[in-house]
C-alpha cells in the first residue's frame, strides 16, 4: 500500500511533540517541512534523524525517498 | 555478533577514517544513479572540492552496514573528517548558507589542512572488491 502525504503529516505530528508538518509527494517521493519546538538546540542532523525515526525502516522502502527541511520555530528562514 | 566478525563494516569505517571528504552515493560521480546523489556531487564539484566516493549499489550490504553505522537511513551520505555531515537536504542547505564551505575550509577561515589534491582524480572506492 502506498503512502500518502496526509499519512506522513499525521505521523510526524503525532510522533514529534508539538510538531507541525507540511508534506507533499507522489506516493513514493515526499518532501516534508517540519516545524517543532523540540528541535530547539539540536543540530540539523539530529533534527532530521528525529523525523526519519518516525518512519524507521519504511524510509528507503515503502517511503522511497523523504526530503526534509526542519525549523525549531515558525520564523520563516531566508532559504525557505 | 561481535564487531570484529563484520569485515564489511570495518571496511566502511576504514574508508570513513582514511578519506577527509567521503561521499557514499548511488552510482559514481561521473554517472550518478539517483537525483539526490547527483545534486550532492554537483555541489562538491562546484566548490572544486576533492572527494572520495563509494558506490553503494553493487552490494546491498554496503548500504545496510553504512546505515547501521551512521544511524542515517538514506543515501547519499557525506562524511567530512570522519563525521557524518548529512544527506542531500542538509548538504544543500549548508551549501546555500555557506556552512559547508566553512566546514570544508574553503572560506579562508580554516587552517591549512587541505585535503590531498590527488583525490580529485581518484577512482571511486570499491568496498565490495575488498571483501
Amino acid at each position: 500500500m502506498s503512502a500518502t502525504p496526509e499519512e506522513l503529516k499525521q505521523r510526524i505530528e503525532s510522533g514529534i511533540p508539538g510538531a507541525r508538518a507540511e508534506v507533499s509527494g507522489d506516493g513514493h517521493h515526499f518532501n516534508a517541512v517540519v516545524v517543532a519546538p523540540a528541535f530547539r538546540g539540536m543540530t540539523r542532523l539530529a533534527q532530521h534523524r528525529l523525523v526519519y525515526d518516525v518512519f524507521g525502516p519504511e524510509v528507503g522502502d515503502r517511503i522511497h525517498a523523504l526530503s526534509i527541511q526542519t525549523r525549531a520555530d515558525d520564523k520563516r528562514g531566508s532559504s525557505l | 555478533m561481535s564487531e570484529n566478525t563484520n569485515p564489511l563494516r570495518e571496511e566502511i569505517q576504514k574508508a570513513i577514517s582514511e578519506n577527509p571528504v567521503l561521499l557514499f552515493m548511488k552510482g559514481t560521480p561521473e554517472q550518478p544513479a539517483c537525483g539526490f546523489s547527483a545534486r550532492t556531487v554537483a555541489i562538491l564539484q562546484s566548490l572544486e572540492q576533492p572527494f572520495a566516493a563509494v558506490n553503494v549499489l553493487p552490494d546491498p550490504r554496503i548500504r545496510q552496514e553504512l546505515s547501521a553505522l551512521s544511524d542515517w537511513p538514506t543515501i547519499p551520505q557525506l562524511f567530512i573528517d570522519g563525521e557524518l555531515v548529512g544527506g542531500c537536504d542538509i548538504v544543500t542547505e549548508m551549501y546555500q548558507s555557506g556552512e559547508l564551505q566553512q566546514v570544508l575550509g574553503l572560506d579562508g577561515t580554516a587552517p591549512e589542512n587541505e585535503p590531498e589534491p590527488e583525490a580529485v582524480q581518484a577512482p571511486p572506492l570499491s568496498i565490495e572488491n575488498r571483501l
